[in-house]
């Protein structure tokens, strides 16, 4: 019996009852509407963070000071002084990385223009904006001549840009940091906000040797970043960092932390990966309740058709093609089913991201696992009743009343 | 007669294991129907009419004997080859017509052909079915569904759809319980036309009236064959027809 025909019947049969073919969809379409929406959802929001990884730059190794205990006095990581200028210079020596920059940190009042703004200054190399992909919209980066030189040159970001010089272009102006007066070089590229949900934008980066010796006299730096050739040899850079660093600082507890960006990477999508398996598992109770439905319908259906299926085996159909026949109509429902609750689902989340302003993603392998699974749901709840039907005795079936 | 026999049915059993009694409903029944005879099954019920009438369509198989059909020995083949045999061999006409609801006259007719084995095109069925409902003077109503069409109508249709595999066999079972008198006679008159062409026709019916349309009558008593002849002073459906028209015609000039 030819697939074309069987649909028809199948589309007819269902057609009959529109009513019931709704409500007996209805289970598929909520069950695989909600994994598309949440899918959607979870993705969009993994995508942002990923994003947000990713705009702290590729293939970076990030080397924090460790933790500091000095009597009764304690501090977090960056607070310990460990890390020195010479060590970004040691490691700026190894095979396979390509930039370093040392950071040190400060929070400072920042004056200009007559206006004040509270802010971040950092201390960075020349290699920063390379290190963190972040280019720079007008002007230039400091120069290696400016961290040899102590020079006070400061690069700012869009935030400080637009707190301090509303409507003038920064770039020659003066910024006062702690009463010393830097000439702005150059503005940063709006960056946004990371994924701690700190403004990156809201900052000033000088010569990490000015910081040093002109803002806060220090001897130490808070990290340092480091960028890997690629992410091949993320790990090998990371191993002799740490070897590097042991041996440097003689020291036999590691007073230091290693972190690659990967690592950060994964430990963000874990979360994301624990919530897909949960909505696989819904999406799986979902599924079943709705093939449940389906079988359900398709035995009352069987029954009811008893006549028809006498009839059509009075005419020479075989028990295959009854079979057959009821098979297409449980998937045509189970299929209609799970695409309107794609469409749903798809919807649902457009509307979501409308009114909350959160990205969605709705990947098409999930569309493709929820359509599928759903037409395997119709099989799987079809095949009882429709085996049934096919067993049924011809003469039984047509004196059916 | 030369040729060989449509129906060759040689000492055919059938019991029915129902229950703690044993039911013997055909006991020992031999039969051979010939090509072009138009044969009437007749007894009362409980005679074993419809579960002869089950085995000669196909639909069930004989405890006991051989059964060959157009040759074919049909007593010992499975459910799918049985389907295969009624779709190929055998055209149904049923008391309670049995068409599909809320489907075309066309549609109705065509529904055999979905089940052929070898395919057929959809155009060469919807040509086919007309064919058929033209044979049986419904050409015009073949978009009509059967909620819409009068009782001899759908019988028309179930004949229509008997016919359009070309069976060698066109089984009727009670096809004018249903109706009334003259609707009746109208249907015998499409079965003596195919007759006519040289269709085989066996009918079960319990209406003497309706025997006489047809060729030979076949009585059965007890799932046995009690007598087996041919039938005197035949009806013609036509001749009929036209004397009811009178008689009705006249009724309504007196009043």
């Amino acid at each position: 019996m030819r697939i074309f025909a069987s649909l028809r019947i199948a589309g007819r049969a269902l057609r009959r009852n529109k009513m019931r073919s709704l409500l007996t969809m209805l289970g598929i379409i909520i069950g695989v509407g909600a994994v598309i929406g949440s899918v959607s959802l979870t993705s969009g929001a993994t995508k942002q963070v990923e994003d947000q990884v990713s705009s702290l730059g590729e293939s970076v190794i990030t080397v924090f000071s460790g933790n500091f205990t000095s009597g009764a006095m304690r501090g977090g990581w960056g607070s310990a002084p460990t890390l020195t200028t010479g060590d970004a210079q040691a490691i700026a020596g190894l095979k396979n990385v390509i930039a370093v920059s040392p950071e040190v940190r400060d929070r400072a009042q920042v004056l200009a223009n007559g206006l004040n703004w509270n802010t971040q200054v950092m201390g960075e190399s020349p290699d920063y904006p390379q290190i963190r992909n972040w280019s720079i919209a007008s002007g230039a980066m400091f120069s290696d001549q400016d961290v040899r030189s102590l020079a006070k040159s400061a690069v700012i970001g869009k935030t400080v840009a637009d707190q301090l010089f509303p409507n003038e272009n920064p770039v020659g102006q003066t910024i006062r940091i702690r009463n010393l007066p830097f000439l702005i070089v150059g503005v940063l590229a709006p960056k946004g906000f990371n994924l701690f949900g700190q403004d990156q934008d809201d900052t000033v980066i000088v010569p990490y040797s000015s910081h040093m010796h002109r803002i806060t006299t220090r001897t130490f730096v808070n990290s340092i970043l480091v960028q890997a050739a690629n992410d091949k040899v993320i790990d090998s850079v990371q191993t002799e960092i740490t070897d590097l660093l042991l041996l440097r600082h003689r020291s036999k507890e590691q007073d230091f932390t290693v972190r690659n960006q990967l690592e950060l990477m994964q430990a963000v999508t874990a979360t994301s990966r624990a919530m897909s398996f949960l909505l696989a598992g819904v999406a799986a109770v979902s599924l079943v309740v709705g093939g449940i439905g389906i079988m359900n319908i398709m035995l009352v259906s069987v029954t009811e058709r008893t006549r028809e299926i006498g009839i059509r085996m009075a005419v020479g159909a075989r028990g295959a093609d009854i079979l057959v026949q009821f098979l297409i109509e449980a998937v045509t429902l189970s299929a209609i089913g799970g695409s309107i609750g794609i469409a749903g689902g798809v919807g649902f989340s457009k509307i979501v991201a409308y009114l909350k302003d959160m990205p969605t993603v709705t990947p098409f392998f999930w569309i493709a696992i929820a359509f599928v699974s759903s037409a395997i749901i119709g099989i799987i709840s079809g095949f009882y009743p429709a085996w049934k039907a096919s067993k049924l005795d011809p003469i039984e079936a047509l004196h059916y009343e | 007669m030369p040729t060989n026999p449509v129906i060759k049915l040689a000492d055919i059993h059938k019991v029915y294991h129902t229950g703690e009694v044993d039911v013997h409903a055909v006991r020992g029944i031999s039969l051979e129907v010939f090509p072009g005879e138009f044969v009437a099954l007749m007894g009362a019920s409980g005679s074993g009419k419809s579960t002869l009438m089950n085995m000669i369509g196909a639909l069930d198989r004989p405890s006991g004997g051989s059964y060959l059909l157009d040759g074919i020995d049909v007593s010992t083949l499975g459910r799918d080859a049985l389907a295969e045999v009624r779709n190929e061999k055998i055209g149904f006409v049923f008391q309670g017509f049995n068409l599909l609801s809320r489907t075309s006259a066309l549609e109705n007719v065509e529904m055999p052909m979905l089940y052929n084995r070898h395919r057929i095109q959809s155009r060469e069925q919807r040509e086919r079915a007309m064919q058929a409902l033209e044979l049986v003077g419904l050409g015009p109503r073949a978009d009509h569904h059967p909620n819409q069409l009068s009782g001899g109508q759908q019988q028309r249709v179930a004949i229509a759809r008997a016919l359009v595999n070309r069976p060698t066999l066109l089984l009727a079972d009670e096809p004018t319980g249903n109706l009334d008198t003259q609707t009746s006679i109208e249907i015998m008159g499409v079965f003596q036309k195919l007759n006519d062409q040289g269709i085989t026709i066996v009918m079960v019916t319990h209406e003497l009236d309706v025997a006489r349309y047809t060729k030979r009558m076949v009585i059965l008593r007890d799932g046995k064959i009690v007598a087996d002849e041919a039938v005197q002073n035949r009806s013609v459906a036509e001749k009929e027809l036209q004397q009811l028209r009178a008689a009705q015609q006249a009724v309504k000039l007196d009043s």
